[in-house]
């Protein structure tokens, strides 16, 4: 599903270059669920970045559902994401002036979808989140557990590849980082593949493989084989 | 996607209703302002008989002093004839039609005791004036050359002076007194008020057409004297006799020519005249005639002056300072919006999408902006109205106009949101993405 081989990401100023990731690899399957994780100003953000397609890699190789992403054009690389990934931020980003309908509509409108396939898709990722009684909502009237379950509705109606979240739990008390982990580890019981960038070594270990992210490599990886919905042991496989 | 954009738009604006209302208000006031002054320039600038304005000709002769050209330009050419030679052309009959033509004051003396007498501007000219420019009837017609050739006492009225003198009612046949001497009424004109008074621009060129029209044969019979421009350039004898045989020059002369041959004859035809009258000992100077068409004769008798030039240059600097400060408001907007923006890029946006959809944005605040311009270029232009009477014509909003303020309102905004979308399309979106 998602394959980076010695990929490098190097910031430069006309001061200083920065060593963001190198020879980073890592191979995640369909239907894993991993959890990166390491200290901050490890590189995980910029690994979880270049993953959605959202920043270039200096070098190295990275293949995103079989596809070389290397040298895509813009046009071709939004394609990409807007198809294939599935994003879930720490800070819900919803937009504030759209209701819940509309949010999860976002993604659905750069598809092309026609309106009545963008609102079956709709109803549907809503629901699956339990917030369909809401769909005229704003997102200031709801819970910040409520605001990521949309979020992660707004996720899933696309239909993606993977599901890539961002410290999906940092911005929640503890009961509604449950709820949120419990919508996460269904899903992956149904068969998504979430890659999972957290702090929280309680989070992490919920996951179905952990890997440790320092001064921008793989250090250590932890794997969990467990029976998920899928019904078979995913073998997890991180190179370097 | 054009419908979401524009949604899109509409509700962004909305949720900065103060950074809206400054940007439009920025756009309306420059819109206003260069709209304003364009408008009188266009509609003074404007052929104001575009149907036939290339076969009407100003008949001009270089019968000026030996010594001192009539204008510093060697090319302008006196802009009237003197008596002899409008009578001597008009004698010749060599154009499709022809008319002479002066401003005259005519007392009027009403029949009504309830309306006191008073002064009005009359044309006197020949029958052929109302078929060369066209002059719309409500009653009756103009005269015919019989009534030239015999120097008939009949008038054509406008609707204003038919309105106070017979409320307005088909007075064909009726009398109206000039002077002292009655005229009988053949025709009353229906609105007609050409932007630019085109056939005597000498005598302001945005006056309103004169009230009456009176047969010129009977006018120089009555020696009624010019109320217009009078130009001499020596001592004319003493009289009207010898008035009209000085070489001041007074009287309009229009031609129609119909077809570029003819114009040609008529240049032939005024060339061998000059010819003749230089045997006679006139015409001193090289021998020269122009036969300019209307457009030709606003243009060369500067009727768009530099002053309006130069309005509509300071009102377009400031539509500029107005978009400059439209780009610094949009810049504000969308960067505030950075977050959205990164967001929308992570779900699948391309940057040409969110070009398109800012640009749209930018399009909505045009589109308002030149909705507000175009009621205060509205009240502008009645503002201009109301403090000079004489830009009553061309102080008007038509279509074209309507429309081009409209187009231009759409594209400044599209021009000033263009550096702010390219910004906002330059966010990184995981920067973003982090600090939401």
């Amino acid at each position: 599903m998602l394959k980076m081989n010695h990929l490098s990401k190097v910031y430069r100023t006309h001061l200083i270059e920065t060593h963001a990731l190198r020879d980073f690899s890592i191979h995640v399957r369909e239907g894993e669920f991993v959890a990166v994780t390491g200290p901050s100003g490890s590189g995980k953000t910029t690994f979880l970045n270049i993953a959605g397609l959202l920043e270039e890699f200096t070098g190295g190789e990275f293949l995103l559902d079989g596809i070389d992403v290397r040298g895509m054009n813009d046009d071709a690389r939004s394609r990409l994401r807007n198809e294939k990934i599935g994003f879930i931020f720490q800070g819900f980003n919803l937009i504030p002036d759209l209701n819940l309908f509309d949010n999860v509509d976002v993604p659905l409108r750069y598809r092309g979808f026609n309106a009545a396939e963008r609102k079956r898709r709709i109803e549907e990722s809503l629901a699956r989140v339990g917030l369909s009684a809401r769909v005229k909502h704003f997102p200031s009237e709801l819970s910040g557990g409520q605001q990521q379950r949309v979020a992660i509705a707004r996720a899933l109606a696309g239909s993606p590849k993977i599901l890539l979240a961002d410290e999906p739990t940092g911005n929640l008390d503890t009961q509604m980082a449950r709820g949120v982990m419990q919508l996460l580890e269904d899903l992956h019981a149904e068969g998504a593949t979430i890659i999972m960038v957290t702090h929280d070594p309680e989070l992490a270990a919920r996951a179905q493989r952990n890997v440790h992210v320092i001064d921008g490599q793989v250090v250590d990886i932890q794997s969990e084989p467990r029976m998920r919905g899928l019904g078979v042991v995913q073998s997890a496989v991180a190179v370097g | 996607m054009f419908g979401y954009y524009l949604t899109l738009g509409l509700r962004s604006l909305r949720r900065h209703s103060v950074l809206t209302a400054l940007m439009v208000f920025g756009i309306a006031l420059g819109i206003a302002a260069s709209m304003t002054s364009l408008t009188v320039f266009y509609l003074m600038g404007s052929d104001p008989i575009p149907w036939k304005s290339d076969r009407l000709h100003v008949v001009q002769l270089d019968n000026w002093d030996i010594n001192e050209g009539f204008d510093p330009n060697p090319d302008i050419l006196p802009d009237a004839l003197t008596y002899l030679d409008a009578t001597a052309l008009m004698a010749a009959s060599k154009a499709d039609k022809q008319a002479a033509m002066y401003k005259v004051v005519l007392p009027v003396q009403p029949d009504n005791p309830e309306v006191k007498p008073f002064l009005s501007l009359a044309r006197a000219t020949g029958s052929d004036f109302f078929g060369l420019f066209d002059t719309p009837f409500k009653y009756g017609s103009g005269w015919d050359k019989s009534v030239d050739e015999q120097h008939g006492r009949v008038t054509v009225l406008t609707q204003p002076i038919n309105e106070k003198l017979f409320g307005g009612a088909d007075s064909t046949g009726k009398r109206v007194k000039f002077d002292g001497i009655e005229y009988t009424v053949v025709g009353v004109l229906d609105t007609w008020r050409p932007r630019v008074k085109y056939y005597d621009v000498s005598n302001g060129a945005l006056n309103e057409p004169e009230e009456a029209f009176i047969p010129f044969t009977t006018a120089i019979e009555l020696q009624m004297g010019s109320a217009g421009n009078n130009n001499c350039f020596k001592n004319s004898e003493p009289g009207w006799e010898g008035y009209l045989r000085s070489d001041c020059i007074w009287i309009q002369f229009w031609a129609q020519l119909d077809t570029p041959a003819k114009l040609a004859d008529y240049k032939a035809f005024l060339d061998a005249y000059i010819g003749e009258q230089k045997k006679l000992g006139r015409f001193e100077r090289p021998l020269r005639s122009k036969l300019p068409n209307v457009t030709q004769w606003l243009e060369e008798q500067k009727v768009v002056s530099s002053d309006v030039e130069i309005q509509v240059g300071l009102s377009f600097a400031f539509l500029l300072v107005c978009l400059v400060n439209t780009v610094g408001l949009l810049l504000a907007k969308f960067m505030r919006k950075s977050g959205e923006i990164g967001l929308r890029r992570a779900l699948g946006a391309s940057r040409g999408q969110l070009f398109l959809q800012h640009l749209v944005e930018a399009g909505v605040v045009g589109v308002t902006g030149g909705l507000v311009g175009l009621l205060l270029t509205w009240l502008g232009l009645l503002g201009v109205r109301a403090l000079y009477s004489e830009f009553k014509a061309v102080a008007q909003l038509d279509w074209v106009m309507v429309a081009t303020t409209l187009v231009l309102s759409i594209v400044a905004a599209m021009l000033a949101g263009l550096f702010p979308t390219w910004r906002a399309c330059r966010v990184q979106p995981a920067a973003q993405l982090k600090t939401q």
